[in-house]
């Protein structure tokens, strides 16, 4: 198989945190991979060592087959990375930073600058090309950094958490630009803490807690395992919760939970059930001030996944 | 083509350390206005108690040794600056480049050669204007700016290796300062070595900074060269020797 990114047992410790325990990850040629996981699973670790930053302490990793211990200056030629925190330089402006960059891949200073023009044009940036990238929004910082990463049109693609941070209409044109990444041959490797992101996006995806991988499949086989759809329903009257629980729980034909506080959910089968839910509630006088149709949270998931939730206090609060 | 590339890169990242002092001037008070500060807090309070009151002559011996002190305390903003944009991850970006891990350290110092250009322009400039008059040759005096920033660069090093070990930017100032006020003190900066106490003598005997003022006393003032080249240039030799390898180790292995 064609794999562009593999690891195995990839393992790194912190001092006393081991933020990776064994990680194994694979990305054919031209897919997007999602490694999901919360805050300190070992997502931004495992994407520094894959992008040659650090060293793993065990386990061995390749990028388009090199090695990325034995041969990290081979595998920075083909790879583009976007780290969580944007790394743009924040005295030069916009075109200066992407510029330089191509400069240092041994463009000429000309094509240095057209291919910044290029980058800046698709990701909305020429306005703001000749301001300095400190006066720069956080959204714009996090395009910039972005095209930074893409001016060697890298074949392999690291994205640490790459819409954190930005409204949801650019989260929008983020997700685009992936598609478009893949669409043109290259191969993805994105973090992030939503199901809903991964779902939208990854061909495959991985699941990490703790520095342990917990789960790796398809977006749809996850979801046969996690749960498809769930409809949430937060009553006006918290203590007509449970009235409201069986309404839906009917709907569904499954047991309603409570899934916080004054709110109760219930995995659905289409979006077909939330014209029957909203007439039952208002035939039974509930009004409510939230009901909703969304994919499992992350703190759903690993609820699934592991049994016990990551966040106790505010769940079973 | 490979063997350009440290160069090339370097250069490159120069340019983009140099646009950062254009944003920023205030980062050069320490190459302008400090200089200026000493020279004229120097030859105005001090001038007419040493050197048998005539502040004339005490600018003309004080002058070379201001601007070895200013190399000095001008060392600092490298490795703070260094360890600001480490800190920031800006570097993260050239570490995942294909460029030498070298490049951005060699940049910086590149770029710093503006710096003490400018420095030894205005040190000079000022003394003139105040009354301070090489008593040789300008190509000699030419020759003393040459070696002023030389040594800079070789002692930028010392600077840039801290800059990769600290944790923080102020923790940089702190011990590169520390460091630099013996060094800049224990020497003939402001009086004769010939005045200080034996054991104090043993050290400014050994301190680089008293063969750079040496040479450039020879080179401005036409005192005796001595050994004064030879020692400066050994310690430039050593400077590199020690820092360039132990900075470059210890910028590769931060995570
Ligand atoms: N340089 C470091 N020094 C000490 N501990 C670290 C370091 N980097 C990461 N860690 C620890 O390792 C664990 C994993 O961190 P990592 O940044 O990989 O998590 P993450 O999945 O990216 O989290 P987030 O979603 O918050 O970005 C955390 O407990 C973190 O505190
Ligand atoms: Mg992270």
């Amino acid at each position: 198989m064609d794999y562009a990114i593999e690891a195995e047992g990839l393992r790194k410790r912190f001092g006393d945190t081991q933020a990776l325990d064994g990680v194994d990850l694979a990305a054919r040629r031209g897919t997007v991979l999602g490694v999901l996981g919360p805050n300190g699973a070992g997502k931004t670790t495992a994407v520094r060592i894959l992008a040659t930053l650090i060293q793993a302490d065990a386990g061995s990793a390749r990028i388009n087959g090199i090695d990325v211990a034995r041969e990290p200056a081979k595998v920075r030629e083909t790879i583009g990375l976007t780290g969580q925190y944007a790394s743009v330089d924040e005295l030069l402006t916009g075109e200066q930073n992407l510029t330089m960059i191509g400069q240092l891949l041994n463009l000429s200073g000309k094509r240095a600058k057209a291919r910044a023009h290029e980058l800046l044009e698709w990701f909305d940036l020429t306005d703001a090309a000749k301001r300095p990238a400190k006066t720069y929004s956080g959204g714009m910082r996090r395009r910039l950094d972005l095209a930074a990463s893409l001016v060697g049109r890298p074949s392999v693609i690291f994205l640490d958490e790459p819409t954190t941070g930005l409204d949801p209409s650019k989260r929008e044109d983020m997700w685009g630009v992936v598609r478009s990444l893949v669409h043109d041959g290259s191969t993805v490797l994105l973090t992030t803490q939503y199901l809903e992101e991964a779902d939208a996006l990854a061909d495959e995806i991985t699941v990490i807690n703790h520095g342990s991988v917990i789960a790796h499949d398809t977006p749809s086989g996850l979801k046969r395992v996690v749960g498809g759809q769930r409809l949430t329903v937060r009553p006006v009257d918290p203590d007509r919760l449970d009235e409201t629980a069986t309404i839906i729980g009917d709907l569904a034909g499954t047991r309603a939970e409570h899934t916080g506080r004054g709110v109760v959910s219930v995995p659905v089968a289409g979006d077909e059930v939330l014209g029957d839910a909203i007439y039952r509630l208002n035939e039974a006088n509930i009004a409510v001030t939230e009901l909703s149709l969304h994919l499992p949270s992350l703190d759903e998931v690993f609820f699934t996944l592991t049994g016990r939730t990551e966040n106790p206090q505010e769940v079973l609060a | 083509m490979s063997a350009l590339a440290l160069p090339r890169h370097s250069l490159v990242l120069a340019k983009r350390n140099l646009i950062g002092v254009t944003r920023n001037p205030e980062a050069l008070l320490d190459v302008t206005f400090q200089p200026v500060i000493f020279l004229a807090l120097f030859t105005y309070i001090f001038g007419g108690a040493l050197a048998g009151g005539s502040q004339q002559d005490y600018l003309q011996f004080l002058l070379p040794g201001v601007l070895a002190q200013m190399v000095a305390f001008a060392s600092v903003s490298i490795g703070v600056n260094l360890n600001t944009d480490i800190e920031k991850g800006v570097f993260d970006r050239f570490r995942s480049l294909p460029i030498s891990r070298a490049a951005p350290l060699v940049g910086a110092v590149f770029a710093d050669i503006v710096r003490y250009v400018l420095m030894c322009a205005v040190t000079i400039g000022f003394g003139y204007a105040i009354g301070f008059r090489a008593e040789t040759s300008p190509l000699e005096v030419l020759a003393a700016a040459g070696i002023v920033i030389a040594f800079a660069l070789c002692l930028s090093w010392a600077s840039v290796f801290i800059g990769t070990i600290a944790r923080t930017p102020g923790a940089v100032q702190g011990i590169v300062l520390l460091t630099m006020f013996p060094l800049t003190f224990g020497t003939s900066t402001f009086v004769p070595t010939s005045t200080m106490p034996d054991w104090l003598q043993t050290f400014t005997d050994v301190n680089p900074l008293t063969h750079l003022i040496g040479v450039l006393r020879a080179l401005m003032l036409g005192d005796p060269m001595g050994n004064h080249l030879l020692w400066t240039l050994v310690s430039m030799a050593v400077l590199l020797v020690v820092f360039v390898p132990l900075a470059l180790r210890s910028y590769g292995r931060r995570a």
